[in-house]
């Protein structure tokens, strides 16, 4: 079945089986491997996509429910305008140690992106219950957590100024 | 060369400088296995035993062959005469001298297929794989296989497959004890006979699966062209991948090459050699083509190596003062239905079982035992979370029996600061005596005790013995000792490039441990670069000729110590070549931000690209006299033996009498790991260890029921730590220099997980007091707590 939707801002055409989860299409078809499966079964969070916005396991979605909706990957948050192009999510994650491995993160970073959309300033309670969908099973969260915070303070930094809100931002304003 | 003539030594070492891997895995450029695409793949899928021990009584795989897609489907038959099975695992290569005889190991023969032919042993066993051209086919013809079995009975429970009469998992095992050790230090028997007091105790440790958050993944092809085949795989051990290819198939370790790609988490279970590795590689060569298999949760949480597992039956022998003078300690380890690690975790637990403490006369004795489960193999810490956990509760249950209050009675058992360096009467794994390297551990615990308020918690439970309230809060201690960087060697490349970079190889891959930036500021301290500078790789076979892995808190240690010997050879090598060049003494030369300078003259200079010219063979060649040409320095740091971390934990937990349920509000830590290279990672490697001992405390654990099927093989049942349980975390660094390295590091990696489970314990029995709850069992679920508590109130 052939379906068409908007991938990281650009308009998409592709065919998928009815059995093809949006993860294995992001995957397989769209070579965007930041998706990462760690469960495909709807716990990890590892497979988080944004779709309009919003956070969604991809794992648990067919690929043909995404269409002629917007998703954003990991991949499509850098959007040149923070420092050193990054989004201020990957930015902050990377100042703080928010991860080591890294299989976790991208989820953690759309999680934040979401997060902060609503609440520019979450409190720490907020953050505990909102990245809970999604496990990390290296850095213990303590410094996932600094990452947050410090993400928060960047991009209020960034909408003070008349800086344009980034890619996540723009999806999930 | 001393650290005032070089000037910039210990620049970068010390320092928490940021990552160099960050970049490429915040924006979704990591290349983990399952990312890697070679066109023309064919994808891998199992058919797994669904029976926990039974006979193959017939395999027909026609349909299956017949399905869309399929490329083959290979049975145990089929490769009985090109695949060997596992005769040898990990670490089993050989009984080092010193350890054979003083535990007398008896280790017998468990050999475990690649692929099962006649008999199953535990569900999630490989009896077939079928290679279509997606994973979706592949799966689609894996449940048109036929496979019949008689079912054989089932042994589940590792106490009753000791006794006579148990089912046997190995015919010719016949009383399921596949590997045993006694291991005694002083005497024993004369200490139990003149103890004033003697208990026993009995301790119990549950399954738990590591879970790294990438399950396990191979790709694998061969090239004709130059009849080699290359293997990625998500491995803590690449060199033992090459290793076992090549006995099982029978094919030179030189035609192999592995590659760790970059890896979602290791924790332990991926220092395993798999079926899927040698068969895979089987596969690739055969069928001409590439071929990949990546497990997926549920196949995971069968077929991925099980930790922990363990029973204690421990006797301690002790004073009035709570002073322990003997330990007897006898138990099992349930090994699942092959046993891939032999003693290597069951006799770690023997030889930290006394942890900082002194017990001057000491005796255990370890079963491995077979039962029809997922063979059991290291995660975090190894043994050593067993150990303490019964080593730990045993000094609160004394002390509770004395009527002293736990924490000094820890305190009067520590070994002095001045008895350093403290012999232990036995060896190690690697068969070396035992001696503590150094630490002030009463310090430490004196330190650890004013952090974490326990003197105040104390005087308030005094001022009101008893409570009606019912959430109680309570506080806990334990200790650990951690054996590091074990042996036997680790190798490392540094060289010059043609563009005069410095090129860092090392022999250990990282699954999120930092390697990459760790190991540049060792090197950038030895050229006078910054570490992102230094152009690092990892987890090649083909990069540094032999390795061993990331395990064992051993990758600062022993791969960090091979950075810097190599680094320093290169770095004397490129003065001498500058030399030279220059016409003028090596030792009056300096390396700096790519350049050999004079001393004291910075324009007097060459670069590092001149030097790697300079050394190239040939008539024009400007190398020392009597050396071989090239800038390319090849180290192997053996160490002497292993380097002790050690170090002491505080939980402070709240407890809901009415639910069982246990909050994990803080955790203080102390822990000496030597110098630090990169502080954050330390701090890091010890926040994600203790989450995963919380883990271990209080929610994890791999059920059977008593046909031995699986009763957890998802995350909704096998419960992992969220961010929603994380307790507030503060941690004193100690620093103690280890002198059993150049670098005087002791490793990290494990020593957040190893002392939750008896500090929370421990906690839990306080805040329940004055109850004298047994808790003795893990994971404290809240219907163990529950019954604890019951079972105190009757
Ligand atoms: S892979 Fe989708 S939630 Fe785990
Ligand atoms: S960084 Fe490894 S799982 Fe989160």
């Amino acid at each position: 079945m052939r379906i068409s939707m908007e991938v990281n801002g650009r308009g998409v055409e592709v065919d998928v089986e009815d059995r093809t989860s949006l993860a294995d299409c992001l995957r397989d078809r769209l070579g965007l491997t930041g998706v990462h499966l760690g469960c495909e079964h709807g716990v990890c969070g590892a497979c988080t996509v944004l779709l309009d916005g919003s956070s969604v396991r991809s794992c648990l979605l067919f690929a043909v429910q995404a269409a002629g909706h917007r998703v954003t990957t990991v991949e499509g948050l850098a959007d040149g305008a923070g420092q050193g192009g990054l989004h201020p999510v990957q930015t902050a994650f990377m100042a703080c140690h928010g991860l080591q491995c890294g299989f976790c993160t991208p989820g953690l970073v759309l999680t934040t992106c979401e997060l902060l959309a609503e609440d520019p300033a979450p409190t720490a309670e907020e953050v505990r219950a909102r990245l809970s969908g999604n496990l990390c099973r290296c850095t213990g969260y303590v410094k996932i957590f600094e990452a947050v915070d410090r993400a928060a303070e960047l991009m209020r930094a960034r909408s003070g100024t008349a800086a344009a809100p980034a890619g996540a931002a723009e999806d999930t304003r | 060369m001393t650290a005032t003539d070089r000037g910039h030594r210990d620049e970068w070492v010390g320092r928490s400088v940021p990552r160099k891997e960050d970049l490429p895995l915040v924006t979704g450029h990591g290349r983990y296995v399952a990312d890697i695409q070679l066109p023309g793949t064919a994808e891998v899928a199992f058919l797994r035993s669904p029976m926990a021990h039974a006979r193959i009584t017939g395999i027909d795989v026609s349909a299956a062959l017949a399905g869309e897609g399929v490329v083959t489907v290979v049975t145990g038959a089929d490769i009985r005469a090109t695949v060997l099975p596992f005769t040898r695992f990990v670490d089993q290569e050989f009984t080092p001298p010193g350890l054979e005889r003083a535990a007398h190991p008896v280790i017998l023969p468990c050999p475990m297929p690649v692929l099962a032919s006649e008999r199953v042993r535990y569900v999630g066993e490989p009896v077939v794989a079928v290679v279509a051209a997606d994973r979706a086919l592949a799966e689609d013809a894996v449940a048109l296989v036929d496979v019949t079995y008689e079912a054989l009975p089932v042994v589940v429970d590792p106490v009753l497959a000791v006794q006579s009469g148990s089912p046997l998992v190995h015919d010719d095992i016949t009383d399921n004890v596949q590997a045993t050790f006694e291991v005694r230090a002083g005497d024993v028997d004369a200490a139990f006979a003149a103890a004033p007091h003697v208990e026993r105790f009995n301790y119990e440790t549950q399954r738990q699966a590591a879970s790294p958050m990438e399950t396990r993944g191979v790709l694998a092809v061969h090239t004709d062209v130059t009849d080699e085949t290359t293997v990625w795989t998500s491995s803590q051990t690449p060199y033992m991948v090459r290793t076992r290819i090549s006995e099982q198939l029978g094919i030179a370790e030189e035609s192999i090459r592995v590659v760790v790609p970059d890896m979602g988490g290791g924790f332990g279970p991926k220092v395993q050699v798999y079926p899927e590795e040698v068969l895979l590689a089987h596969l690739a060569r055969t069928l001409g083509r590439p071929v990949r298999w990546i497990e997926d949760r549920s196949e995971h949480m069968i077929a991925t190596a099980h930790s922990r597992d363990q029973r204690h039956t421990v006797e301690v022998a002790f004073d009035d003062s709570g002073l322990i003078t003997a330990i007897r300690d006898d138990f099992l380890m349930d090994a699942g239905a092959y046993n891939p690690f032999s003693i290597t975790c069951a006799y770690n637990s023997a030889v930290h079982f006394r942890s900082v403490y002194q017990v001057p006369h000491f005796q255990v004795r370890g079963r491995c035992v077979l039962t029809n489960k997922t063979p059991n193999g290291p995660y975090r810490g190894c043994g050593r979370p067993e150990a303490t956990f019964a080593m730990d509760r045993a000094v609160y249950q004394i002390a509770r029996l004395l009527g002293l209050d736990p924490v000094e009675v820890m305190a009067r058992n520590l070994i002095p600061a001045d008895a350093m360096p403290y012999p232990r009467g036995m060896p190690y794994r690697d068969g070396q005596e035992v001696v503590y390297d150094c630490g002030d551990f009463p310090a430490a615990l004196a330190q650890l005790r004013a952090l974490s308020g326990y003197d105040e918690h104390a005087r308030a439970r005094q001022a009101q013995p008893t409570s009606t309230a019912v959430t109680r809060r309570g506080i806990g201690f334990a200790s650990y000792i951690e054996g590091t960087g074990i042996g036997p060697y680790e190798g490392a490349v540094v060289m010059l490039d043609s563009l005069g970079r410095v090129v860092v190889r090392s022999g250990s891959a990282p699954h999120g441990q930092s390697h990459d930036t760790t190991m540049s500021q060792v090197a950038a301290d030895v050229f006078g670069l910054n570490p992102d500078q230094i152009i690092f790789s990892a987890g090649d076979t083909s990069l540094v000729p032999n390795g061993i892995g990331t395990f064992a808190s051993r990758s600062a240690v022993v791969a960090g110590s091979a950075v810097l010997l190599a680094g320093r050879r290169l770095e004397q090598r490129v003065r001498a070549i500058a030399s030279e060049l220059l016409e003028i003494s090596a030792e009056d030369l300096v390396v700096d931000a790519g350049y050999v300078h004079v001393r004291g003259d910075a324009t007097s200079r060459v670069s590092l690209a001149d030097v790697y010219r300079a050394a190239l063979p040939g008539p024009q060649a400007r190398i020392p006299g009597g050396t071989e040409p090239g800038t390319r320095e090849l180290q192997y740091f053996v160490p002497p033996t292993v380097t002790f971390g050690a170090g002491f934990l505080a939980a402070t937990v709240s407890v809901d009498l009415e639910t069982g349920g246990v909050v994990v509000e803080r955790i203080d830590i102390i822990h000496d790991c030597g110098r630090m290279i990169n502080p954050v990672v330390v701090e890091g490697q010890l926040q994600g260890g203790i989450l995963q001992g919380i883990g271990g405390a209080l929610y994890e654990s791999v059920v059977y029921d008593e046909n031995g099927q699986p009763l957890t093989t998802t995350f909704m049942d096998y419960l992992l730590p969220t961010s929603a349980e994380v307790p507030e975390i503060r941690q004193i660094h100690l620093a103690t220099t280890s002198d059993r390295n150049p670098l005087g590091v002791k490793g990290v990696g494990e020593a957040g997980a190893i002392a939750p489970p008896a500090a929370i314990a421990n906690a839990v029995a306080d805040a329940l007091r004055p109850l004298e709850v047994e808790l003795n069992r893990l994971p404290l679920s809240p219907p163990t707590v529950i019954e604890a508590i019951t079972r105190a109130q009757r």
